[in-house]
């Protein structure tokens, strides 16, 4: 259910409604027949007049399309009370225009262009009214975005328990080959949910630090420590109190996870994290690199993506539906890149056998959904 | 540049002076100011009061019009080129493709910023519509000029878009010219975009934006970065060197002789397809120059290579920069005074059917190699009405050791051919005829 004021806020904001509502900007000076496209204000500057193509404005980002149909050079001013710039545009040469966008609050202003760029200029007063920006709260759509989340959370965490657990135990027992299978399998886990370890400190890089950004005077523990011993090394010497630390660290990240679900707005920006994770360290092979297992995570990364986005799916389907079809377009598109590399027994091909050609398939696939998905926080942010 | 800029440099306190500080007041109190003014902030608009025709720079260079701009445009002096695969198969994805980039040209072109809010005037919890680097820098003259490669019509057997029929007979596949040493990742691509400016920060913003709105539907190939002109193509420049220390584009076609440029660069009616009519034919190489060895050459030696002499740029045959070369000239032992190896013969359009090329090619530096040799030679460029009259007539008369005696001292590893489509109008996008 969309709770009445979503709608009313859409309509009254206008251009308020920030990036994506631009869409809504053209509908609402459409509406009003106020020209211009996207709402913007034409503003027509010859060497003796100056005319805006309206002057009531809604409060909020408002763009000026300044045309120089004068022979001089100009510029275009907004003045608040007592000739205070909000925003100006200088030299427009005859023939051309520019573009000034400013946020203006409700209050009266003047419009002033300058043919030659000098004196006060041919001014027109601009009334600017109209409610300024909600600020993001709680709304009953956001919420149920978050409480879905938080049951998928709970789901990976049983499981990285668990598997956590058992990659332990074969450490521990100095079973290499086993734990060698285990490792990427623990870190699907990991992987699907790391926006919400990211947020307790040093535990995230207490289990999952790589080993050149371990920091002078502090050890180098978690996952990949034990990764560089089983690949690099062939056995478990000395890992036991790694692998008791790192059992210990996931099961405290997982109990503070209980505690401190993520918002709605938290999980929008955690599904791009993911996905900006699988570009800076997946795509180099720097993450397992010992191992080479990258395209385990490569996919646990993209799947605790879609997984946020499927939780707030509701509110952006309401507030954005092309940008919900591309982005189902382009994951789609990824993941079949992706799926190319895995094995018959769901295992995946090791990272180092791919081509330059095959990763760069691959890292374009990636930016392709990225750049769409930096825009669901704006979404949320809007639904309000 | 002179009193205008100590005054301001002085916080001398002009009106317009207290003016600039107004603003920034007010921006620090919550208003928001950008867009094409933010171009300007940092420029004084003091000395715009005083001189109402400011910077040329800040007079942004037209991007409508019957041609594209950045072809006869006088060359600016920094290029950022960059090749795109397009890594959609579908049409309509391509169109909004180039009406997108359509869209961010127009703005960046013009000096303001990419989409509706620009760098910083958007909501604060998505990413800013544009990258911000260009922030406080004018115009700087920047053109994006558009072109089309041969895999964009069809790639490998596959016509991906429905525009197999439509590749020009002019875009051809240009063959193998004896001495190259093509290196695949810097050759082809399904859409080149040139981006000139005086600014290589607003050049690199340039390409930079155009890629982030391409994710998705294209993909960068690879991308160059260029400085100093090599050539000049207005007779209102100075003719620049190139990284050899000589004098490079003395002959070049310059826009002002616009018999050569009809001739010679644009496409006419019934020259191919109706969709390239008012367009022009774009090639790049990138050439490698074995700049050290080079400059182990005497000076002799050097312009006895070129043809012509390293100072003043005057053919070897006598004069200055400017006057006609003779090659009938012989020195007192009998020998042609212009050498028939040299470069400037072998390209001259007497010895190439009167051909000639309009060239806006840019030196580069990839900085150093593994050995300590400076990675850099010139990223050439030129534009055409016909590559097969025109480009690969001169370089087949230039290529091979035993022709042009520069051969030695250069190698060409990149290569590139692209269609570029008319200009475009106020609305519309680039290569709109194409696709109706
Ligand atoms: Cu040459």
């Amino acid at each position: 259910m969309t709770p009445p004021h979503v709608r009313a806020t859409l309509g009254a904001a206008a251009c308020l409604p920030l990036l994506l509502g631009a869409v809504a900007c053209a509908t609402d000076s459409e509406v009003e027949g106020s020209g211009g496209e996207n709402g913007a204000i034409d503003v027509t500057a010859s060497d003796d007049s100056c005319s805006l193509s309206r002057t009531d404005l809604d409060a909020g980002p408002n763009t000026f399309n300044v045309t120089n149909d004068g022979s001089r050079v100009t510029e275009f001013y907004v003045y608040a009370e007592g000739d205070r710039i909000m925003g100006e545009v200088e030299n427009i040469g005859p023939g051309l225009s520019r573009k000034l966008v400013v946020d203006l609050p409700a209050d009266g202003y003047e419009g002033a262009c300058k043919p030659g760029m000098v004196g006060d200029g041919i001014r027109a007063d601009i009334d600017v009214s109209g409610e300024p920006a909600k600020d993001l709260s709680d709304s009953a759509e956001l919420k149920q975005a978050a409480d879905s989340y938080e049951r998928y959370v709970q789901s990976q965490t049983g499981a990285l328990v668990e598997k956590t657990d058992d990659f332990v135990a074969a450490v521990k027992a100095g079973d290499v080959d086993k734990a060698k299978a285990l490792f990427p399998v623990a870190r699907t886990y990991w992987e699907r949910i790391e926006p919400v370890a990211e947020k307790f400190g040093d535990l995230d890089p207490a289990v999952d630090e790589r080993e050149p950004d371990v920091e002078p005077g502090s050890e180098f523990t978690g996952y990949h420590r034990i990764e560089k011993q089983l690949w690099v090394a062939g056995d478990t010497k000395g890992m036991g109190p790694i692998a008791d630390q790192l059992q210990t660290d996931i099961d405290e990240i997982v109990r503070l996870a209980a505690e401190s679900p993520l918002t709605a707005l938290e999980l929008a920006q955690g599904s791009k994290n993911l996905l900006d994770e699988v570009a800076t360290g997946k795509i180099t092979g720097e993450e397992d690199e010992f191992s080479h297992t990258d395209l385990w995570d490569f996919k646990a990364n993209i799947e605790g993506s879609k997984a946020a986005i499927a939780a707030i799916r509701p509110v952006l389907e309401e507030q954005d539906p092309d940008l919900v079809a591309l982005l189902d377009e382009r994951t789609a598109a990824l993941e079949t890149e992706l799926n190319q590399y895995q094995n018959a027994d769901g295992t995946w091909k090791s990272y180092d056998e791919l081509s330059k050609a095959q990763i760069k398939r691959l890292s374009d696939a990636v930016a392709a959904v990225s750049e769409p998905i930096s825009q669901v926080a704006g979404v949320v942010s809007e639904s309000v | 540049m002179g009193a205008s800029d100590d005054d301001r440099e002085g916080g001398a306190v002009a009106p317009t002076g207290i003016r600039r500080r107004t603003l920034f007041g007010a921006a620090g109190a919550g208003a928001l100011a950008v867009g094409a003014g933010a171009g300007y902030l940092a420029r004084g608009s003091a000395d715009a009061a005083e001189h109402p025709v400011a910077d040329p720079d800040a007079v942004p260079v037209d991007f409508a019009g019957e041609h594209q701009a950045g072809v006869t445009t006088p060359a600016q002096d920094r290029l950022h080129f960059a090749a795109f695969d397009v890594i959609t198969d579908s049409r309509d994805d391509l169109v909004s493709l180039l009406q997108d980039w359509t869209d961010a040209a127009r703005d960046m072109t013009a000096g303001n910023e990419v989409g509706k809010f620009g760098a910083v005037a958007g909501p604060p919890v998505v990413p800013p519509e544009d990258t911000g680097e260009a922030l406080g820098l004018p115009a700087s003259q920047l053109t994006l000029t558009i072109g089309f490669g041969r895999t964009l019509f069809a790639k490998d057997g596959k016509d991906r878009f429905g525009l197999a029929d439509r590749r020009p007979e002019q875009l051809v596949d240009l063959p193998h010219f004896s001495g190259d040493r093509l290196e695949p990742a810097i050759c082809g691509g399904d859409i080149a975009i040139q981006a000139c400016a005086n600014d290589p920060q607003v050049a690199v913003h340039a390409i930079r934006n155009l890629a982030r709105i391409a994710f998705g539907r294209a993909s960068v190939r690879y991308s160059q970065l260029g400085f100093g002109r090599t050539s000049s193509t207005s007779e209102a420049q100075v003719t620049p060197r190139n990284l050899f220390g000589f004098k490079d584009g003395t002959a070049n076609i310059k826009l002002e002789d616009t018999d050569t440029v009809e001739d010679f660069v644009w496409a006419r009616s019934g020259d191919g397809p109706t969709w390239m009519d008012g367009g022009t034919y774009l090639v790049t190489r990138k050439i490698a120059m074995r700049i050290e060895t080079w400059d182990r050459e005497s000076l002799e030696g050097q312009q006895g290579i070129i043809g012509r002499a390293k100072g003043s740029g005057g053919p070897m045959s006598g004069g200055d920069e400017f006057e006609p070369l003779d090659f009938a000239a012989n020195s007192r032992d009998g020998e042609p005074m212009i050498g028939e190896q040299s470069h400037v013969r072998l390209a001259h359009p007497d010895f190439n059917g009167g051909a000639k090329l309009l060239r806006r090619g840019y030196n580069f530096v990839d900085g150093s190699d593994q050995l300590g040799r400076l990675a850099a030679g010139l990223f050439f460029i030129c534009y055409q009405r016909d590559p097969r009259e025109q480009f690969v007539r001169i370089q087949n008369n230039l290529a091979g050791l035993t022709a042009d005696l520069m051969n030695e001292y250069i190698v060409h590893i990149g290569s590139g051919i692209f269609a570029c489509p008319p200009g475009v109008g106020s609305t519309g996008y680039w290569g709109e005829s194409l696709f109706t």
